[in-house]
């Protein structure tokens, strides 16, 4: 049956094609994993070709199926670096074991003590401030201070939140957690619970939003969120407001990276993690996402710097990821959706 | 054959003479029924091996603070979708399968174009229609400062129960419609010749005939709800699956996931089981020609209201949110379109084509080894191959992912000893992606070819085998022209769903192979979803040539059958 014949000479033709992208990531020389999103890492990736000639190949996931990806790899992944936003899945990457030490002057340098791993598997690379935002036309911000005082039973009715199963959030309960030990902290979630304008949102954007349009007075966003969305709705009666300046400071995350524990690669990892940190690639990193650089020795863009400046919480990221299971447990008692 | 003898179908006893021809065990063919269920086997042994590691800290507080309040919820959503997916798909599939009236022709293809709209996408247009500051309230607020109070508010449980339903009654409807048309039309005339209504008809013999093809249709809504986390999370509606993602994004356990998502595996056997139930005892058969002479002609009335109630859904599902999309396109086009959307679209299509093609063979070869082997062998590992569609995504990702790295890892490590370096094998190909694509869909081609099979009843079998029709021969010369309907509905309800398929695209694409879904997971994961109403128009476009092919293929019917005998 010469049709037969030819379908399997077909199939077998496709299954081949089909299986030679994986020949083409064996001839990169440096794989990235990221769940940072392609257009943020594409110009850095395309920047760092050109000035190096290297060939770069990457892939795109969510953290978590990044992590089980490597894990599942094992000695034989194609990765040599893993990029992911939250501090949190930085610091469950290195507890599985998918990330190993680099020991580099010009990282400890460029990033701040407080924006890495104290075992240097990962380092931060840009800042994201997670902090208050209101209607000017309803707020007085004279009345705002920190985090916590968002329960005060004056603004009952006024409070809009993200989801508590949002990372940023689960991180912002871990600081409260750290700052004040988890009775006070629960007893704070729970006062933010009870001034709730609305049930939480599923993101940073809707929370703004409603904002904007009276459902609530005052919310919790990242600031590029708010950078967004003023660039779009420039006369929005919304301001951002700096909490905790009078003690611990604003929370702050990361996105960061970290070297793969069996990177093929290793050297050119280590090199293009040094390059990421340094002040040729910082405004650029921070910048596609209006968010914060880590070198101290870099600015911040100036319409990031135009939102004034802020002290922020120098308590090391790392502990974010350590107390995330707290954090979720407190808000699911709490009531916190 | 049967097509034309014009006899209704009834529920008859199973128990016939060629059952006991059936009941000799082909071993070959059992053989193969495993190979097809062994990827999915694979898959689940690996995710229920997670219990192997127990995680009671996260199961205690689950058990105390989350799964009483996910359990009711997701019970109240599926219940919500299995009911209004039915009541639209089988009305609507009536009303074009069975009626006549003004624009029925359009309509037919029309409404199941929202199938072609992902959940994700329809939840999020949705609140962006209805939110405070979209235009439906705006308007609302523009006629009448003080917001009137009856404005519905999207983000609610009858919320996510209409986006949901909106998007998956085409399946229901495709299903329910085919039923109708193949075998509705003579039945009915005979019911209303013995003077029945058309409405009695309907009821009494139309609906009970179309049963088995409405439950599987059915069928697949409901695991799809159960599996669905992106449209969920969206609402920020707390479901068994969101509860799955909090144990592994917030708990960091993936074993204490997988283990939440085998709890799934078991609520998809149990309904599998009663669907199984439920007409354990009936045999259907296709019954009377099909065709235009039978359709019970609206007036008056009627015939509009038949017109509004299609123009109605498909405004609602479709024009709506795609006229959004469209405006948001608008604004995102300078920004976001380049050359490299050719590539992603023309990715997306080939990797649904081949996958279609894959999917549908392996469908068809395991409804016939079932068809001609009931035994426990053959039946558990049909409902094995079809348990992937029931898990939610990125959990069942992760687990066609490690058993593919574990062999490959085998193979790299005996070549090494060998002295030889190779690559992998499957992970990073797109191979893998077939075959995760064969796990996840097998469930959807399964159920349309097994619908259609369904209908060829043992009598055709004995008829063409004593005119000398055998094996192969009987399969093309015979099944073939029956079953392309199936084959057809097959193929487009799995084309449809691998284009918009994501978590598992997600974790097995080779380096550089992104496609739409990709693109929109990329954007919307910074919450840019504007931006991402370009990939998502150009989703529902590439999803609408093949539902539309479909249409034309069952709207020209008559004859189809006739070849064979």
């Amino acid at each position: 049956m010469p049709r037969a014949v030819t379908f399997r000479f077909t199939l077998a033709l496709a299954l081949t094609a089909l299986s030679l992208p994986s020949l083409m990531a064996e001839a990169a020389d440096l794989v990235l994993y990221s769940s940072r999103k392609a257009h943020l890492i594409e110009p850095l990736v395309e920047a760092y070709e050109a000035k190096t000639g290297l060939d770069i190949a990457f892939t795109t996931d969510k953290a978590a199926p990044l992590i089980a990806r490597l894990e599942a790899e094992g000695e034989h992944t194609p990765a040599d670096m893993l990029i992911t936003v939250d501090a949190g899945n930085l610091w469950s990457a290195a507890r599985k074991g998918v990330l190993s030490p680099v020991d580099s002057p010009v990282l400890e340098k460029n990033v701040p003590e407080h924006l890495q791993d104290p075992e240097n598997r990962w380092f931060g690379l840009s800042l994201r401030a997670r902090t208050i935002v209101y209607n000017t036309d309803q707020v007085d911000p004279a009345k705002l201070s920190t985090y916590g005082a968002l329960g005060d039973p004056a603004w009952k009715g006024k409070l809009l939140l993200r989801t508590s199963k949002k990372v940023y959030n689960q991180s912002l309960v871990a600081a409260l957690i750290a700052e004040h030990g988890e009775e006070k902290a629960e007893e704070i979630v729970r006062s933010w619970v009870a001034n709730l304008a609305a049930p939480p949102f599923s993101s940073d954007t809707k929370v703004i939003e409603a904002v904007e349009a009276g459902v609530g007075a005052m919310g919790v966003v990242n600031t590029y969120y708010f950078g967004r969305y003023m660039a779009k709705n420039p006369d929005a009666p919304l301001a951002i407001f700096w909490p905790n300046q009078e003690s611990t400071g604003v929370h702050v995350n990361v996105s960061g990276a970290g070297v793969v524990r069996h990177a093929p690669h290793r050297k050119a990892a280590v090199a293009f993690l040094e390059w990421l940190s340094s002040p040729e690639a910082q405004n650029m990193f921070a910048d596609a996402n209006k968010e914060y650089p880590v070198n101290p020795a870099v600015d911040p863009s100036t319409e990031v710097a135009a939102w004034g400046d802020f002290t922020a919480d120098p308590v090391n990221v790392a502990v974010f990821g350590e107390k995330q299971a707290d954090a979720i447990q407190l808000m699911d008692r709490a009531g916190y959706k | 054959m049967s097509s034309n003898t014009g006899v209704a179908a009834s529920a008859v006893d199973a128990a016939d003479a060629s059952r006991l021809r059936r009941a000799r065990v082909f071993t070959a063919r059992r053989f193969i029924s495993g190979i097809i269920a062994l990827p999915t086997a694979c898959a689940l042994v690996v995710i229920l091996g997670a219990f192997l590691t127990p995680a009671p800290e996260i199961w205690g507080h689950m058990l105390e603070h989350v799964l009483p309040d996910v359990t009711r919820n997701t019970l109240l959503l599926v219940l919500g979708v299995a009911v209004s997916t039915t009541l639209l798909g089988v009305g609507l599939g009536w009303l074009t399968g069975g009626c006549d009236f003004p624009g029925r022709r359009f309509f037919a293809w029309a409404l199941m174009l929202p199938m072609a709209m992902p959940a994700y996408v329809m939840a999020f247009v949705s609140l962006g229609l209805f939110d405070v500051l979209g235009p439906v309230q705006s308007a609302l607020r523009a006629l009448n400062p003080a917001l009137p109070r009856w404005v519905p508010d999207m983000r609610s449980t009858g919320g996510v129960i209409t986006v949901i339903s909106l998007t998956l009654y085409p399946y229901v409807y495709l299903f329910a419609r085919g039923a109708f048309l193949t075998q509705g039309a003579a039945a009915v005339d005979a019911a209303r010749i013995l003077g029945d209504s058309p409405s009695r008809a309907f009821f009494r013999v139309a609906l009970p005939m179309a049963r088995p093809w409405i439950a599987a249709g059915l069928l697949l809504v409901i695991m799809e709800t159960l599996a669905d986390f992106g449209a969920v999370s969206i609402f920020n509606y707390d479901t068994f699956t969101t509860a799955i993602y909090k144990a592994w994004y917030g708990f960091f356990s993936l074993e204490a996931a997988a283990q939440f998502a085998s709890l799934l595996v078991i609520v998809a056997l149990v309904v599998h089981g009663l669907e199984r139930f439920s007409r354990a005892r009936m045999r259907f058969t296709q019954a009377g020609r099909s065709g235009e002479a039978g359709r019970v002609r609206l007036a008056g009335w009627r015939a509009w209201s038949g017109t509004f109630s299609c123009a109605l859904v498909f405004f609602i599902a479709f024009v709506a949110p795609t006229l959004q999309l469209v405006a948001w396109s608008a604004e995102a086009f300078r920004l976001e379109f380049d050359g490299r959307y050719a590539w992603l679209l023309l990715r997306s299509l080939t990797l649904a084509g081949l996958a279609t093609i894959v999917i549908c063979f392996a469908a068809l070869a395991l409804a016939y080894v079932r068809r001609g082997n009931r035994d426990r062998t053959t039946a558990i590992a049909t409902r094995i191959a079809t348990l992937g569609y029931a898990l939610p995504g990125t959990v069942l990702a992760v687990g066609v992912y490690i058993p593919a790295a574990f062999l490959d890892n085998l193979l790299m490590d005996a070549a090494g000893r060998l002295g030889l370096t190779m690559g992998p094998l499957l992970t990073g190909t797109a191979a893998l992606m077939i075959l995760a694509y064969l796990i996840r869909f097998m469930a959807v081609g399964f159920g349309a070819v097994d619908a259609g099979l369904t209908r060829i009843t043992g009598s055709v079998d004995e008829a063409a085998r004593l005119l000398g029709a055998r094996g192969a021969r009987l399969l093309l010369r015979v099944h073939a022209p029956m079953l392309r309907r199936a084959l057809l509905t097959a193929a487009i309800l799995v084309f449809v769903d691998v284009l918009k398929e994501m978590p598992m695209t997600l974790m097995t694409r080779p380096f550089g192979w992104d496609t739409l879904p990709v693109k929109i997971f990329e954007l919307t994961s910074e919450g840019e979803w504007e931006r991402a109403a370009l990939p998502a128009l150009s989703l529902v476009l590439a999803g609408l040539v093949p539902v539309m092919l479909l249409i034309r293929n069952t709207e020209q019917e008559p004859a189809s059958g006739r070849k064979g005998g």
